[in-house]
């Protein structure tokens, strides 16, 4: 059997078939779906950051254009929410290929600008002038659409995809061209490789799952303010979930989410008044002690990891 | 540019914040030839190397490769014409297996599809039993037949090596040398950056000596030990007017 099909099998299938089914044994619908929402997040994370080394502290934004690409589209046109998901895709791709120069930075540099870029983003949406078109501050809220069962049939539908993207990339020659531009550019360059376009189209394939994450986000919920969809806190969980997995491995960002977020409910819900001392401990000594990942104690063993 | 030479630079300038790296150089390179490029630290042969292969575009001046102008281009596209390169400090993907560093060029280099082997050409460079290791576990002279091997997988028409003999123990020298020799028979040409002149007279069939990012001799070594003005540049300590 091919390496790729191992993967879909044993890693995709099993992971998707158990989101499916969770919402018939397990009450908590939104904390399904916003595990649906990370998984994918943390996978798209991956693509730009594990693949090519760029670390995008203004995901969010990607996001936040997708929920809007999305609610616009009903909004304005009344799309039915299938197409308005298309919507989402197109919002994200948009503000990506805008925002394809920042490539040309590097390092904390390229992470400090994609914020920036973000932040931007933010404002200009929730600029009270464009209320017409986008509702500004006041946030948006959609009529007639309402269907969480949809909403997350289709959230499962977003994340396999990204899973798929993962599995692709860590299969194929494109995937392994990424890795080398992520390792050295300039060796990269020289193996033949088109290092601009290979980043870019990291770049927009990552924004694109960020942004359909967000169309599926505004459907699931329909109200919501720009401040909810461009909250930070969507950029650091899906790297802090992608790092603590251990990211260009299928494997990495799925364990990281299903440990880390699972571990931020338990204390959450279970004592709160330490919620973020643990949780930041629990950040910190993963920094101190397993920066490459929890997947780098296999790794270390000289165990191939998907 | 006669019909035997791969590589002709006319005037070739190259300017870091003022200071002239390159300065009108002016080389050819024969289909098949191995060049050694000779020169005092500072005197431009790595800028030379870097320019030819993409790393810098130049401010002025030519060069033409297979009978095309290509100054300037970008790297990836210098290698899918068919010049390749090793660098001085070599420069693999250090995460990456030996296998897949090749892998890499195989795919992107601009080679037919089953014209290169991966495992064959790791085995030429007595790499097959690291393949499966990360390159960041090689030592450094197998790392440097890395970064040769990654160049190779890419089919190069002209081979440019950044001083590859550097750190190499003699018997590693003279198959390094044999090697060399072995590609320029089988058609390739190659301009060899290199300090130790014992592996320099070894391997190559003409030199050109550059000082102050300018040629100042072309002929064999043992006509340029004899130059005046090459004794001056290497000995004098000081740039040869």
């Amino acid at each position: 059997m091919p390496r790729y099909a191992k993967h879909i099998l044993f890693i995709v299938a099993p992971l998707v078939a158990a989101f499916a089914i969770l919402p018939f044994a397990y009450n908590n619908q939104l904390l399904l779906f916003n595990f649906v929402l990370f998984l994918t997040l943390a996978q798209g994370v991956n693509v730009i950051y594990g693949f090519t080394g760029y670390l995008p502290f203004g995901y969010v934004g990607f996001f936040g254009a997708g929920a809007y690409g999305f609610s616009l589209l009903i909004l304005h046109l009344h799309a039915p929410p299938l197409a308005a998901m298309g919507g989402a895709a197109v919002a994200a791709l948009a503000i990506a290929l805008l925002l394809t120069p920042l490539l040309r930075l590097s390092g904390a540099y390229f992470s400090i600008a994609n914020l920036a870029a973000a932040l931007a983003l933010m404002q200009f949406i929730s600029n009270p002038n464009l209320e017409a078109i986008t509702r500004g501050p006041y946030g948006v809220s959609m009529t007639g659409v309402f269907n969480p069962r949809l909403a997350y049939t289709m959230a499962l539908i977003v994340m396999a995809g990204a899973m798929l993207v993962a599995v692709w990339l860590r299969n194929s020659r494109f995937g392994l061209a990424l890795q080398a531009v992520r390792e050295d550019p300039v060796s990269a360059a020289q193996a033949g490789v088109d290092v601009p376009r290979a980043r870019a189209y990291a770049w927009l394939i990552s924004a694109v799952i960020a942004g359909l994450a967000g169309g599926v986000f505004a459907w699931y919920v329909t109200v919501f303010y720009p401040e909810n969809v461009f909250s930070s806190d969507y950029s650091i969980f899906a790297v802090v979930f992608a790092l603590f997995g251990g990211v260009s491995t299928i494997l990495g960002p799925i364990v990281g989410v299903l440990i880390l977020y699972g571990v931020y409910n338990f204390i959450g819900f279970s004592t709160p008044q330490y919620f973020q001392l643990i949780y930041g401990a629990l950040i910190m000594a993963l920094v101190l002690f397993l920066p490459q990942g929890l997947i780098s104690l296999v790794k270390r063993r000289g165990i191939d990891v998907p | 540019m006669s019909p035997d030479d791969i590589l002709r630079i006319d005037g070739l300038t190259k300017i870091f914040f003022g200071f002239r790296a390159l300065d009108g150089l002016s080389l050819h390179v024969s289909r098949g030839e191995i060049l050694g490029l000779v020169g005092p630290n500072g005197s431009g042969k790595t800028t030379c190397i870097n320019v030819v292969s993409g790393l810098y575009a130049p401010e002025d001046g030519s060069i033409r490769f297979d009978g095309a102008e290509v100054a300037g281009l970008a790297q990836h596209k210098l290698v899918h014409r068919g010049i390749n390169r090793t660098f001085q400090v070599p420069k693999p993907f250090m995460q990456l297996s030996a296998r897949e560093n090749v892998e890499v060029a195989i795919a992107y280099g601009g080679a037919r599809q089953g014209e290169v082997d991966a495992a064959a050409l790791l085995g030429s460079l007595n790499l097959d039993a690291v393949a499966n290791r990360p390159a960041a576990e090689l030592n450094s002279a197998q790392q440097k037949m890395l970064d040769l091997a990654r160049a190779l997988a890419t089919k190069p028409k002209l081979l440019l090596v950044d001083e590859l003999a550097a750190g190499l123990n003699p018997a590693e020298l003279d198959w390094v040398a044999a090697k060399l020799k072995e590609f320029a028979r089988s058609g390739m040409s190659i301009i060899v950056v290199e300090h130790l002149m014992g592996f320099i007279e070894q391997v190559t069939d003409r030199v050109v000596v550059m000082n102050a990012g300018k040629e100042i001799f072309g002929g064999t070594l043992g006509e340029a030990v004899q130059d005046k003005q090459v004794v001056e540049v290497f000995l004098g300590g000081g740039h040869a007017h």
